[in-house]
């Protein structure tokens, strides 16, 4: 792995994301740039489900609430460190994801993507009548547990690092499992399942852990996200909204591919920004992301990675 | 040859509702021999590979594969243990090489390989079956006689022990099954045992040490080409016409 280009590309694109805010202490393009290291992190880790083993997770959020929700509450009820609760919060999660998975991946297709909108709903219900987690009115944390990490102003800058680790690691990962055997047995499954179960895909086992797999580093974002706005409820924690605009991302940037789905999330992001603070469409965000999806499944299928290789095919040599 | 059996069927049954697809069949495939498999549509053929291989568990009856109870096994346990097969309807991995298709075969069949070993079983395989010119083209853009190749490629980068080739001619043209009779020849020469399902009554007689002729789910008989070629239910319930009959016998 690190004899190719690429593991060199992702290292380069954590050395920007770290590097520029801190030009002129940008706090602006920090900001922003926060949101974008969720929207990759989110996306990435969706891709291993739907661009490696082809199965669509409409509830990949279930991952990022429910760990923003075991790390604030871990920091709220019983003063863990930051840092242990986010660990605890992946593995809380990952191992959830992992019983889920072996349960929800026995369905295929829409079937499965419609259980996995129910566990979402499932979730949710859940976290508005647990009581210890404050039920619908959600946990708030004091500015208080900033102190540790050097004050507020320093803390929203480390917090920022670890959101830009999360996503390098994202990354990484992405790559690591495309370029491995267990990728390779993801891939088949999702070209044609059963034809990977006679070749010898041990198929449930491979699911539930690309399952499992995708589950750890959005719930390490979700724990940053919540701790960082030091306030977490349901309606916020499992918004579908940011489930969707994952898949929309995936397949503006071309599912299936490390860089595609990055740079798809990193564009997403820019014009959700635009929109979102322009007066005309401010309203608008979601219908232009629909229709943005609609114009990619008919004319793009393969996204914008496909639109690049097929102009550009030395790119296929450096990108993966 | 080793004394006992590589692949053994113990009064194996499969129903569907109410077809009896397989019932009460037995036999035996002994190491490095290619067994022919015939019998008219519906008798039960496809359902058989189905059942060895895992698709579908039997509903009686016992199946060992190289002294192991492979009964009811998942089709990726069976694969582990050195047993595959190509299809009757190709089913291609569509949007990856020819290439990468043969690594799957070879990364998760027997042995387990790790992924650099299995690059070279790959490599082995679509050299044997003729495939190098098209090695990075994907899988899709295949034609069919491609197609069925690549399904013969990618079972035989696992390296099997047992191969069950489903119709691997059917639907190609006359130098293209010659060829693919050329590759099954190099196959069982590399030493690997063979069980084939074949239409090509030409093609199934000269290649096959023994035949086991299937009707409604029942072995009708079993035996040298030549004896089942000659076998006067075999004629009835099968090839019906006694001139097609004639012809066969003349060539075993």
């Amino acid at each position: 792995m690190l004899r190719r280009p690429f593991f060199y590309v992702i290292a380069l694109v954590i050395a920007a994301f770290a590097g520029l805010p801190l030009i002129g202490n940008n706090v602006e393009l920090r900001e922003s740039l926060v949101l974008a290291c969720v929207y990759i992190t989110l996306a990435s880790n969706l891709n291993l489900m739907l661009g490696y083993a082809g199965y669509i997770n409409f509830g990949s959020i279930v991952f990022f609430g429910l760990g923003g929700y075991i790390c604030v509450w871990l920091i709220y009820a019983h003063d863990w460190p930051l840092a242990v609760s986010l660990l605890a919060a992946g593995v809380g999660v990952s191992a959830l994801a992992l019983i889920f998975g072996l349960g929800i991946l026995r369905l295929r297709g829409a079937f499965f993507a419609l259980s996995t909108i129910g566990i979402v709903e499932g979730v949710q219900a859940f976290a508005e009548n647990f009581t210890p987690w404050g039920g619908s009115s959600g946990i708030y944390i004091s500015p208080q547990v900033f102190q540790p990490l050097g004050g507020p102003a320093r803390a929203l800058w480390v917090i920022y690092f670890a959101f830009v680790a999360v996503m390098g690691a994202s990354l990484y990962l992405s790559y690591a499992i495309k370029t491995s055997k267990f990728g390779l047995g993801l891939l088949a499954i999702g070209q044609n399942e059963d034809a990977a179960a006679i070749l010898g895909v041990p198929t449930p086992r491979y699911k539930a852990l690309a399952y499992s797999a995708s589950a750890f580093l959005p719930a390490i974002a979700g724990g940053l996200y919540f701790f960082k706005s030091a306030f977490i409820q349901p309606s916020d924690a499992f918004d579908l909204t940011l489930s969707t605009e994952a898949i929309v991302i995936c397949m503006l940037g071309g599912q299936g591919t490390v860089s595609g789905v990055a740079l798809g999330a990193f564009l997403y992001e820019q014009l959700r920004g635009y929109l979102l603070t322009s007066s005309t469409f401010a309203n608008f965000q979601l219908t232009i992301a629909g229709v943005l999806l609609l114009l990619i499944v008919l004319f793009f299928p393969s996204g914008l990675m496909g639109f690049i290789y097929s102009r550009l095919p030395i790119a296929k040599k450096v990108l993966e | 040859m080793s004394a006992a059996p590589l692949l053994e069927l113990d009064r194996v049954s499969k129903r569907f509702g109410g077809l009896q697809a397989v019932n009460n069949l037995s036999f035996t495939i002994n190491e490095g021999e290619i067994l022919g498999l015939i019998g008219p549509n519906g008798a039960g053929k496809s359902t058989l590979f189905n059942l060895i291989n895992g698709v579908f568990a039997p509903n009686t009856g016992k199946i060992t594969f190289d002294g192991v109870d492979i009964t009811g096994e998942k089709p990726f346990i069976v694969a582990r243990h050195g047993l595959a097969r190509t299809h009757q309807i190709v089913q291609p991995l569509t949007n990856m090489t020819v290439f990468e298709n043969c690594t799957v075969g070879a990364c998760f069949g027997k042995d387990n390989k790790p992924l650099q070993r299995a690059r070279g079983a790959a490599e082995a395989a679509i050299a044997l079956t003729g495939l190098d010119d098209r090695r990075d083209m994907l899988a899709l853009h295949l034609t069919i006689a491609g197609k069925k190749r690549l399904e013969l490629a990618r079972a035989l980068a696992a390296e099997p022990k047992l191969l069950l080739l489903d119709e691997v001619l059917a639907g190609l043209n006359p130098t293209e099954v010659e060829h693919m009779i050329g590759v099954i020849r190099k196959i069982r020469e590399s030493g690997v045992t063979i069980l084939i399902i074949e239409h090509l009554m030409q093609a199934i007689m000269s290649l096959s040490d023994r035949i086991v002729v299937l009707n409604y789910g029942e072995k009708l008989a079993e035996g040298l080409p030549a004896e089942v070629a000659s076998d006067t239910a075999v004629i009835e319930a099968y090839l019906g016409d006694p001139k097609l009959a004639a012809e066969l016998e003349g060539h075993a």
